[in-house]
């Protein structure tokens, strides 16, 4: 019981330093927007007319639920990988010489990171209202928070396993055009998921975003390929793997 | 009684051997200099002192704990001040404190008045609410030192706390430090390349050289033996002249070296 209390204090405490970094850095905050609306005004207004008269409906309604995916990978992603800036700048080394577990500074990170990355989430959401987005029922709204929750997690828990064993900040780039664009673009976050070439459909298939993004259509516009409970119990696993994986690996650092 | 025992250490990485065999004794209370050429392992020994590296054998007691065993009773017994910046540039001084006390589960109102205490005592309290990143290294080292002592800890360490600092500031530092010593019994171990610091500030002396303890002692009796002036004379003639010594293994030792401080 003593013990729960001091590790939900240091989660805590880890929790709210992310969350003042980025209260703090306002020009993250405003650039790490510009992406999805750029995408959603671009592919929106741009391929509307197209997927209008191939009879897909309103293509803004279809992509909006992706821009929001989207906008919540990369901030989680990058709120993972700040443990490379966190070496690089020595803070690390501070949170690795406290008498605590290892798992709880890790926990309070991808805590941070994924609080940040939701947030950003539902910032982008109002975006596309005011663009021309219209869920179905505004009531079920509240539910595609936790698709964008277990998003959030999954993703910075992933970034904080890849940046774990890095050494220096060259690798960023590498894990952005390796990981982050063919995550974002093979998810169906852009296009319907029927009638695709078996090979592209497969990496689909395996790609966890597929599944979040899928959650959020289904709540917000009431369109999916899955089911809501496959998209939650896949996604949740895949969050719960990428949260240990991370843990150890973090566990493992040596400075 | 001793606070910190070593004997026998080793750490190797690959094939190359960075702490060779090394034994020591610090007492509770002391002021320990632990000089040594760069990349003679000091930051490595300190490393494995403190939890961040894994040592390849021999044994140590830090406040009667190992380091391997029992992390977290070895981490509560120590502070640290790192040889490069550790601070939060983004949060205030105010926070960086707050934060590690949080993580060493000092309880809040005890956490409270000690920050009070220690920003007075270096200096920093008219601007606890100022960002870390508008402070100069003179200032970050300050606070360093006070979120190093913030936890009470039984040792503190330092890796080269004065590296790059004015006189002013050296000055200012050693006698906080040297004040913890006498209030509050800390046992202070640091490593510097300043020989007349180390001669000054120091109960008792050890150089390490290619991983090993050339010499052990009070400063007094190591220039004696080497009949020295100065206790950088006696470092050079313990230690060599020599930049380091010949061949290409050495570089590659060198480079070893680097990668393990850049870490």
């Amino acid at each position: 019981m003593e013990k729960i209390k001091k590790y939900s204090k240091v989660i805590y405490i880890l929790w709210l330093r992310q969350l003042k970094r980025y209260y703090r850095s306002r020009a993250r905050m405003v650039g790490s927007l510009a992406q999805p609306v750029l995408f959603l005004v671009a592919l929106g207004f741009g391929f509307g007319p197209i997927y209008q008269k191939a009879g897909g409906g309103n293509y803004i309604q279809f992509i909006a639920p992706g821009i929001i995916s989207m906008s919540i990978i990369f901030t989680a992603m990058f709120a993972g990988i700040e443990v490379i800036y966190d070496r690089q700048f020595g803070f690390l080394k501070e949170t690795l010489v406290a008498p605590v577990p290892r798992w709880t500074i890790m926990l309070g990170r991808t805590f941070g990171g994924a609080t940040v990355a939701t947030i950003q989430g539902i910032v982008v959401f109002f975006i596309a209202i005011l663009i021309g987005f219209r869920p179905e029922n505004i009531l079920l709204a509240p539910f595609a928070l936790i698709f964008m929750i277990l998003i959030a997690f999954f993703f910075t828990a992933l970034g904080t396993a890849i940046a774990s064993p890095m050494e220096d900040m060259q690798a960023f780039p590498l894990i952005i055009n390796f990981l982050i664009m063919p995550l974002f673009f093979l998810s169906g976050a852009l296009f319907p998921l029927s009638g695709l070439p078996k090979a592209i459909q497969t990496i689909i298939y395996i790609n966890p975003l597929s599944y979040g993004v899928d959650g959020i259509r289904a709540v917000l516009t009431d369109q999916m390929h899955f089911t809501l409970q496959t998209d939650f119990f896949v996604l949740f696993s895949f969050a719960i793997i990428a949260l240990a994986i991370g843990s150890y690996l973090f566990s493992k650092i040596e400075v | 009684m001793n606070i910190i025992e070593v004997k026998n250490l080793v750490k190797r990485f690959d094939d190359i051997t960075a702490v060779d065999n090394i034994s020591f004794n610090v007492k509770k209370g002391e002021i320990f200099a632990f000089l040594g050429p760069n990349g003679a392992g000091k930051t490595t020994t300190i490393k494995m002192f403190t939890t961040l590296l894994q040592s390849t054998s021999g044994k140590v007691l830090i406040n009667g704990f190992n380091p391997s065993t029992h992390p977290n009773d070895v981490r509560r017994s120590f502070g640290i001040i790192f040889q490069d910046p550790s601070l939060d540039d983004e949060l205030t001084a105010f926070e960086n404190l707050e934060f590690h006390g949080v993580l060493y589960n000092v309880p809040k109102k005890i956490r409270r008045a000690r920050i009070e205490e220690l920003l007075k005592i270096v200096e920093l309290d008219k601007r606890r609410n100022d960002l870390v990143k508008e402070f100069s290294g003179g200032m970050k080292r300050r606070l360093e030192i006070a979120r190093g002592l913030l936890h009470h800890p039984k040792i503190i360490f330092l890796d080269e706390p004065t590296l790059g600092l004015d006189p002013q500031t050296r000055n200012h530092l050693w006698s906080y430090i040297k004040n913890m010593n006498q209030k509050e019994n800390i046992t202070v171990f640091f490593s510097t390349h300043y020989m007349e610091e180390a001669d000054r500030m120091s109960d008792r002396v050890a150089i390490i050289d290619n991983g090993k303890i050339v010499a052990e002692g009070t400063a007094e009796k190591l220039k004696k033996e080497t009949s020295s002036q100065t206790l950088e004379d006696a470092f050079l003639k313990l230690t060599g002249k020599q930049i380091r010594e010949e061949g290409a293994k050495n570089i590659d030792k060198l480079r070893s070296m680097r990668r393990v401080w850049r870490k």
